[in-house]
């Protein structure tokens, strides 16, 4: 009884637990995580009998924002803080978005997408969002690529010198940023070797880059990353504007 | 007509609407769509200069004498083209009609271009009401908005076999010109409603067409720029892309521009206020004082004064065939091809 209670965390100790937890839950297709974007309306904790009740209120740009990837950040985040120690239960709410309820009622009943969206006003969901996430996995990859090798040409590496390097060639001349940590967590996900022994540039099957495709493979990088800057721009731009941020 | 430091340009606004969003116009059971989506448009319109903003009541419905300042007057534009949104899942009358556009129209010939639009779902009714309101309105266009609702249905693709059977009627009947709505704002639940491999099939096999993807395409911009290299016949519809991030997020702009740019070019670039999200006036004047805001660009290709005159009309104009007054033009051999007399263009 001592020692539960002397090791029990205290609420704010809880709070804090899944607000770290939610960082690791991004939107697909900004490839940043929902807390950077404000996308997490509030963090409270209830107390149930049994111990403490975690409830999350997440909120999107526009009411319209995709329905697929609202699906995938919600369930993401309720099994990310489901991980969180000291809860006994948790529930993850989306706001104010025109699927609301359909996609609040599959996660919390843990059924995937078409299940959820099956029969409701909203329906006709065509396919699980695995393959979709694994599309803008990739797609993360490309973008990833242009952040951590354009200052590598910038200081003056040529098509030929990042060809031939490896990813710890590139920890060795700039550091491990940011950036280069998540192009390897993206990787990982992808299934693509990670080490510091494998190759720098490789495309969104794991394929190495030679010095010929070099140029147009970094070029394209560019645009992906281009494209994610975009779109972020727009939607951190509309929900300032929705929420009087 | 806007004038600066000595350059005449010749304005086309070639993506604007005259819309009805007031809470009159909502199909009953289903306002809160209605509600979402032009809210979702007021959001966007806080992305451009404060003083541009207008109250939510005043932004659901523009009078026509508010529509003629903030276009023409104020506005610069030369000529208005109307792109039509039906949603009439969710407003009674439409969203924004060709009837209502074309309302404009009768009154002020000289001002505007009607295009129409179709719904491949709508069937024989809707092919019928595509044809006459083609021929009604003279019209060389249609917009497409493959992501709206429809029954059941939340959204359909140009390689649907209806849509084909709808794109061979628009190239018999003369409209050559296709906006396809490629961008934000509404999300049927189809996963891939905003992939635009797509429009690259209706592209290749529809040379006599010309596809105009509104919004570049965002937010699968690097798609669109990528299918945009290789087909001759697809350009980019700047609508969104000025008004969204050039006042809010100058650099983002500096960026999407220098890629369109660089993969798509400046002859297949049209400019589109979107009004009424925003006014013309704001978005012209800034893009012709536009540059680069840094070195951090150099590598982009640059947009000088001929550019910014094709993207702000002469390619329209081109592409719908109006007259420009000589003192607009630039010298021969500049300019947007119309797709008869174009080559196929090395991807």
């Amino acid at each position: 009884m001592t020692i539960s209670f002397l090791t029990r965390p205290t609420s704010e100790e809880v709070v804090g637990r899944v607000w770290e937890a939610l960082r690791t839950v991004r939107d697909p297709e900004l490839d940043t995580d929902v807390v950077s974007l404000d996308f997490v309306a509030s963090v409270e904790l209830a107390e149930a009998d049994s111990g403490p009740v975690a409830h999350v209120r997440l909120r999107l740009p526009t009411y319209f924002c995709a329905p697929n990837f609202a699906f995938l950040m919600v369930a993401d985040a309720w099994d990310a803080v489901s991980g969180v120690e000291g809860l006994v239960d948790v529930e993850v709410v989306l706001i104010d978005h025109f699927a609301s309820d359909a996609i609040n009622a599959g996660v919390a009943a843990r059924a995937g997408f078409v299940t959820s969206m099956a029969g409701t006003e909203v329906g006709e969901a065509v396919s699980e969002l695995h393959d979709l996430r694994r599309t803008f996995t990739e797609r993360a990859l490309m973008a990833g690529t242009d952040l951590v090798v354009r200052p590598l040409m910038r200081a003056g590496a040529t098509p030929e010198q990042v060809a031939g390097m490896t990813l710890g060639d590139a920890v060795e001349s700039s550091g491990s940023s940011d950036d280069l940590r998540r192009l390897r967590a993206r990787r990982r996900e992808l299934g693509i070797p990670s080490e510091d022994s494998d190759p720098l540039v490789v495309d969104p099957s794991g394929a190495t880059v030679g010095v010929e495709a070099l140029p147009l493979h970094l070029r394209k990088a560019r645009s992906y990353q281009v494209g994610v800057d975009a779109n972020t721009s727009i939607c951190r731009g509309q929900l300032a504007v929705r929420y009087g941020l | 007509m806007y004038e600066k430091n000595g350059e005449k340009y010749f304005i086309v606004d070639s993506h604007m609407h005259y819309w009805d969003a007031s809470p009159e116009n909502w199909v009953e059971g289903a306002e809160q769509y209605a509600k979402g989506w032009i809210e979702c448009f007021h959001a966007y319109q806080g992305l451009g200069p404060a003083e541009t903003h207008q109250p939510i009541e005043e932004f659901q419905r523009v009078s026509e004498d508010q529509l003629m300042r903030e276009v023409f007057e104020e506005g610069y534009v030369d000529k208005a083209i109307f792109q039509s949104t039906y949603l009439r899942e969710w407003y009674k009358d439409g969203f924004n009609t060709t009837e209502r556009n074309g309302s404009l129209f009768e009154k002020h010939p000289d001002k505007f271009i009607v295009n129409t639009r179709f719904d491949p779902r709508d069937g024989d009714k809707g092919m019928r009401e595509f044809e006459e309101n083609t021929k009604r309105f003279n019209a060389i266009g249609a917009k497409l908005y493959t992501a709206e609702w429809n029954g059941d249905s939340r959204g359909f693709k140009l390689t649907d076999p209806e849509a084909y059977r709808f794109l061979e009627r628009a190239q018999e009947l003369g409209v050559k010109n296709i906006h396809v709505h490629k961008g934000p704002t509404i999300w049927p639940l189809d996963k891939d409603a905003f992939d635009v491999s797509d429009v690259d099939h209706a592209a290749t096999d529809f040379q006599g067409l010309n596809f105009i993807v509104e919004h570049v395409g965002l937010p699968r911009i690097e798609d669109f720029c990528f299918m945009a290299t290789q087909e001759p016949n697809v350009y980019a519809g700047l609508s969104v892309v000025i008004g969204g991030l050039m006042h809010a997020r100058p650099k983002f702009f500096a960026k999407v521009m220098g890629e369109l740019l660089f993969w798509v070019g400046e002859d297949k670039m049209t400019f589109g206020s979107d009004y009424n999200i925003w006014t013309p006036r704001w978005q012209i004047e800034g893009l012709v004082d536009w540059d680069y805001p840094s070195d951090e660009f150099s590598d982009y290709p640059r947009l000088g004064v001929e550019g910014k005159k094709k993207i702000l009309g002469l390619n329209a104009a081109k592409l719908y065939g109006i007259d420009v007054p000589a003192e607009f033009q630039l010298p021969a051999g500049e300019g947007a091809q119309l797709v008869d007399e174009r080559e196929v263009a090395q991807a």
